[in-house]
């Protein structure tokens, strides 16, 4: 067995590179992850990223990783090569308050490996300045009733999962709207930090 | 056949909070994580191969008009999982400070010249073997405001997306015996066994004369293949 490469922090100066919107390198990635055709409802999940003192972190890449609305994935060993269809992945720099958005679609349910189902969920991989290795969260929505019985969402105690949950806010008149904040860490007042993941 | 990806692992990375390295204090989770499952939206990743890259991507020294100063190194070597197996048809996205250790990026305002010649991005697509090749030039060392006189040694931004979400990696690639690594808190923030897996080696074989340095490093991704339950 190999040891594997450590993680270092992605620092302040990704974005020419990762985010390149404002410089001239070609996008690969964007929030937008509708492409023409594509099944399933539009929504867009918008939120904060906020460090330990409540504070915005422009400084941040968010990147989301989802099934498409019947539950399944444009994974690389079904990859033909052609850059069509749903692709299931974003990424995005926040802005200067730490303000992120994603277009997309709610995902279908998706299996365990013992086959029970979960609910709709997105995983996100947080990087920033300041943090030497990502942090995986995951994001559900307020309005499904699955929650309940979600695997995942049962081995969060009681009092954190709603850490774990988007809520509905008065739409925008094109898509469905979600709030999702990402805290990383709690401060001595304020709201609870969101619930990470060991993956 | 599906990859498998033990945790014990992943417990190479650096903790979350390390507060020598000033920012994380106030960037790190205070409530202790969860064990995710691995189902599929874990055991699934981002499918992204050559029809995102386009021709010149990989040589960061022909994307102007002129050549840029500095040091021409090729940077080389391979993406492999834990078994040594190699990954193939992944993505590598990099980005890094010019010769004088100065990053386009428009808020670094360390003092160090801007090379209109040299912009510091570049991917590459691992070929059928995991192989990659970079060409590029020797990143200088820059100032930040860590601590007192903090300076970081000189290092090239890599991000990599293997087979699932659980092999996702963005790390950084440093230079063999740089005096600064000691002083660094970011590279001693691993363990000191595993540094060494951070730094690339001089290569005489990828050398090439007249022309610019070789410097191999081979990337370890998370996963393994699954062993068949043996009855």
């Amino acid at each position: 067995m190999l040891g594997i490469t450590p993680s270092q922090t992605v620092g302040p100066f990704y974005a020419y590179c990762l985010t390149p919107t404002k410089y001239k390198l070609h996008e690969i990635f964007t929030n937008d992850l509708i492409v023409p055709g594509l099944e399933g409802e539009t929504i867009r999940i918008e939120g904060r990223v906020l460090d330990g003192d409540n504070v915005g972190v422009p400084d941040a890449m968010v990147e989301i990783w989802q099934a498409d609305a019947k539950g399944g994935f444009a994974h690389a060993r079904e990859h033909q090569g052609a850059n069509t269809g749903f692709k299931g992945f974003g990424r995005v720099e926040p802005d200067n308050e730490g303000k992120y958005h994603f277009i997309t679609i709610k995902p279908g349910r998706v299996k365990t490996p013992d086959g029970k189902l979960q609910a709709p969920h997105i995983d996100v991989a947080l990087f920033a300045r300041g943090m030497l290795k990502h942090l995986v969260t995951r994001i559900y929505f307020a309005d499904e009733e699955s929650n309940k019985d979600d695997p995942v969402l049962m081995q969060v105690p009681a009092d954190r999962r709603d850490t774990l949950i988007a809520k509905p806010q008065s739409g925008n008149g094109r898509e469905k709207v979600y709030r999702f904040d990402i805290r990383i860490q709690e401060g001595a007042e304020g709201p609870p930090e969101t619930q990470f993941f060991e993956a | 056949m599906t990859m498998h990806f033990p945790r014990d692992s992943a417990k190479v990375h650096p903790p979350s909070l390390f507060p020598y390295y000033t920012s994380t204090v106030k960037r790190a989770p205070k409530r202790p994580l969860i064990i995710l499952p691995q189902t599929e939206t874990e055991l699934t990743g981002p499918a992204y191969g050559h029809e995102v890259v386009q021709p010149g991507d990989s040589d960061l020294t022909t994307q102007h008009e002129g050549t840029p100063i500095g040091q021409r190194i090729i940077v080389s070597g391979r993406v492999l999982d834990e078994d040594g197996r190699p990954v193939p048809n992944t993505l590598i996205e990099i980005w890094q400070a010019n010769a004088a250790g100065r990053y386009v990026h428009i808020n670094d305002q360390h003092d160090a010249p801007l090379d209109p010649n040299f912009s510091g991005a570049g991917r590459v697509v691992t070929d059928n073997e995991g192989r990659y090749k970079f060409i590029t030039i020797r990143p200088g060392a820059y100032s930040w405001q860590n601590h007192e006189n903090a300076w970081r040694p000189a290092h090239i931004h890599f991000s990599l997306f293997g087979p699932s979400f659980l092999s996702r990696l963005v790390t950084q690639m440093y230079f063999p015996d740089d005096p600064l690594f000691d002083y660094d808190p970011m590279f001693t923030s691993v363990d000191p066994k595993a540094r060494q897996r951070m730094v690339s080696r001089f290569s005489l074989f990828t050398t090439i004369p007249e022309w610019g340095l070789g410097f191999e490093w081979d990337i370890v991704l998370r996963g393994t293949n699954a062993t068949p339950m043996e009855q």
